[in-house]
């Protein structure tokens, strides 16, 4: 008969150590509630802000008397650190609990197939939709893409394959690029394009600075795929006898594939929902117009800020419903970009 | 038989790429120099359309906080006086206030996804930062006037009441909506992604040797950090925080939402008095006349300018400190 030796983990908690961290909690939640309950402080406020001072408190204070000053330290840093954490994750909750709670209600069949050339924000809110808004920004987005998605790769196949003298200024120059305000970007349209060209709103010129702002997004993601390509894969192109070209278009670019289709789809998630640039050239139409290359198209975030600022609660019910339209396809935008390179780069 | 002619000629071997490869090579280099391009003519056509405010108002552009036009009934300029410090002060105010509230959340919370969490958990926190970073600026600014202003006006309220005595936190007269505070606040939710993920990068770059070192002597995680990690990420995180300003400074619908702009330079945070260049654009916008279009202009370009600077100054932070490691 054999017996196997269980591995023993003396860094794993024991059930008395998890026990005595929830005591711990309940200790801190109890002496929360008494100490607003004595003073004269109110709100959820005093609640969290003395509960996570009781609670750095009573683990630095048992960490001191057991372990010493370092190990309290240690104890107060831990809880600060969890408390940071919490705090990032908050907001994200808060903003999508409350968009889903305000704009379910603005959620009706009919939306997807009628435009708001019929009604007006302050309508009740089963009459008109946002399919305007939709084809709108998804023709705008196209466009973008058109244009944005060979530029993005060009300058990131430069950075990687050719890697030339400018290589360094380049990089610079797109990590600049992409700090670029919206604003400034709708702006510069609308004095170079714009005002000397076409002298009138369209789809054209909401895509031409939705460009400006993805091409960084590609652009740098693709830099970082095309980086994680083995060498080996070009070197074997090579010494095949094939020309650098023929070594880029027929190995490194298939090989990189997923990883590309994930640079597009975050440059796209970066764009879809960019209000300034919008703003300031479409025009946001209230009629679905096909053509981007004349006359005035609405798009998502241009309905959603005409609804806010319409301001009754039909209106209102409207833009949350906007926004939840629009956070779900900047979700499935971002779940496909992970599942796609979470597969990385094929071998 | 004739052994003459079997040999074949000696081909030529030469280092010259053939003509595919430098077409391939002219495209390619053509095409990333497309950001030189794009961003020089951002500021040559944006210099160009503002030139004749900037030239009228000389420094007062940007020393001077009046920004007011009379024109005639037929459209023409009678009077003008653009000013933007006002605005500049209320820009440089939020993104300040936003980046003093994210930097130590972000610091602590890329702390604990690198050194704290469990795997489980670091995987599910990453993917909702990076999320986060991809929502747009619309949502932040709807969610914030509606659902955090009261909350932060309340917030406003108890640090004017307990350190009103400093003078950044006095309220005259007594009115706390739409603050720079509450756009500080707004902005700071939006640049925590950022600032936590570059700040992330920087600290899984720690040297593990010494990491383990440290360990090894005897050190509880947080001496480690202290020892290791902060030493290691300083100027990583503070380009982090760079990072994350200049994208604060460049912030236009979250921000109009949430703050009431005034021509009027305003240093007290909590007072609902601010300004901002990218919201004065989107502001003034709608009812400009081409004259006034052109002072907007020049404002985008000093936008353009200063988000650049800062921006280019984090990238360089961020980058020197990848490097030297050890």
């Amino acid at each position: 008969m054999t017996t196997t030796a269980a591995p023993t983990k003396p860094w794993a908690k024991s059930p008395r150590d998890r026990i005595r961290d929830f005591a711990f909690a309940i200790l801190a939640i109890a002496f929360s509630y008494a100490f607003v309950g004595v003073t004269a402080m109110k709100g959820k406020l005093a609640y969290a802000a003395i509960l996570i001072i009781a609670y750095a408190l009573i683990t630095g204070v048992f960490a001191f008397v057991t372990r010493g000053g370092p190990a309290a330290k240690d104890a107060v840093i831990k809880s600060c650190v969890a408390i940071g954490a919490i705090l990032t994750v908050l907001p994200i909750a808060s903003i999508i609990f409350t968009v889903l709670k305000n704009g379910l209600p603005g959620i009706h069949l009919s939306m997807f197939t009628t435009d708001m050339s019929m009604a007006t924000p302050t309508d009740p809110i089963a009459t008109g939709g946002l399919l305007h808004a939709i084809t709108g920004t998804l023709t705008m987005v196209l466009l973008a893409l058109i244009m944005s998605v060979p530029i993005g790769i060009l300058t990131a196949l430069y950075l990687t394959e050719i890697s030339g003298k400018f290589a360094g200024p380049i990089r610079f120059l797109v990590q600049a690029m992409s700090g670029v305000p919206s604003i400034v970007a709708g702006l510069f349209i609308l004095s170079a394009v714009l005002y000397p060209i076409t002298k009138a709103y369209s789809g054209l010129m909401g895509a031409l600075a939705l460009t400006i702002l993805m091409i960084p997004t590609i652009a740098r993601t693709s830099e970082e795929v095309l980086r994680l390509i083995p060498n080996d894969l070009r070197e074997a192109g090579t010494a095949l006898g094939g020309t650098q070209w023929r070594t880029v278009a027929m190995i490194v670019l298939p090989a990189a594939r997923s990883g590309l289709m994930t640079a597009v789809i975050l440059g796209i998630a970066r764009i879809a929902g960019e209000t300034a640039p919008i703003l300031l050239l479409t025009g946001g139409g209230d009629k679905i117009n096909p053509n981007a290359f004349n006359g005035p198209m609405g798009s998502l975030p241009y309905y959603i800020w005409k609804s806010f600022n319409a301001g009754s609660p039909e209106a209102l019910t409207r833009a949350w419903a906007g926004l939840l339209v629009l956070m779900v396809l900047i979700l499935i935008l971002f779940t496909a970009a992970r599942a796609l390179s979470t597969r990385k780069v094929s071998k | 038989m004739s052994n003459a002619t079997l040999v074949p000629e000696a081909r030529k071997i030469s280092t010259e790429p053939r003509r595919s490869d430098k077409v391939f090579r002219g495209i390619v280099t053509t095409g990333g120099l497309s950001s030189l391009v794009i961003l020089g003519l951002i500021a040559l056509f944006l210099a160009y359309r503002g030139y004749e405010v900037l030239q009228q108002e000389g420094l007062g552009f940007i020393t001077k906080a009046e920004w007011a036009i009379t024109t005639d009934d037929a459209g023409n300029v009678l009077e003008s006086h653009f000013g933007l410090s006002a605005m500049l002060v209320g820009t440089i105010l939020c993104s300040l206030v936003a980046v003093v509230i994210a930097l130590p959340i972000s610091v602590f919370s890329a702390l604990f996804l690198n050194f704290y969490a469990p795997n489980w958990m670091k995987k599910i926190l990453i993917a909702i930062v990076d999320m986060m970073a991809a929502f747009p600026s619309i949502l932040f600014g709807i969610w914030g006037f509606l659902v955090l202003m009261p909350s932060v006006e309340y917030w406003g309220k108890l640090i004017n009441k307990y350190l009103g005595w400093i003078p950044l936190f006095e309220v005259k007269p007594y009115f706390f909506t739409r603050s720079p505070f509450v756009a500080g606040v707004v902005l700071a939710i939006m640049i925590i992604p950022i600032i936590t993920s570059v700040s992330r990068e920087i600290f899984a770059q720690a040297p593990l040797d010494r990491i383990q070192a440290a360990f090894a002597l005897g050190a509880t995680r947080w001496a480690m950090i202290k020892a290791v990690v902060i030493p290691h990420g300083r100027s990583g995180v503070i380009g982090g925080a760079m990072l994350g300003l200049g994208r604060a400074m460049g912030e236009t619908v979250a921000v109009y939402t949430v703050l009431n702009i005034v021509f009027q330079i305003n240093w007290h945070v909590l007072l609902g008095a601010g300004g901002n260049v990218a919201s004065l654009i989107i502001l003034k916008f709608g009812e400009a006349s081409p004259y006034e279009i052109k002072a907007l202009m020049a404002a985008g370009l000093i936008l353009f300018l200063l988000t650049l600077v800062v921006n280019a100054l984090a990238n360089v932070i961020v980058k020197s400190t990848g490097k030297s490691g050890r």
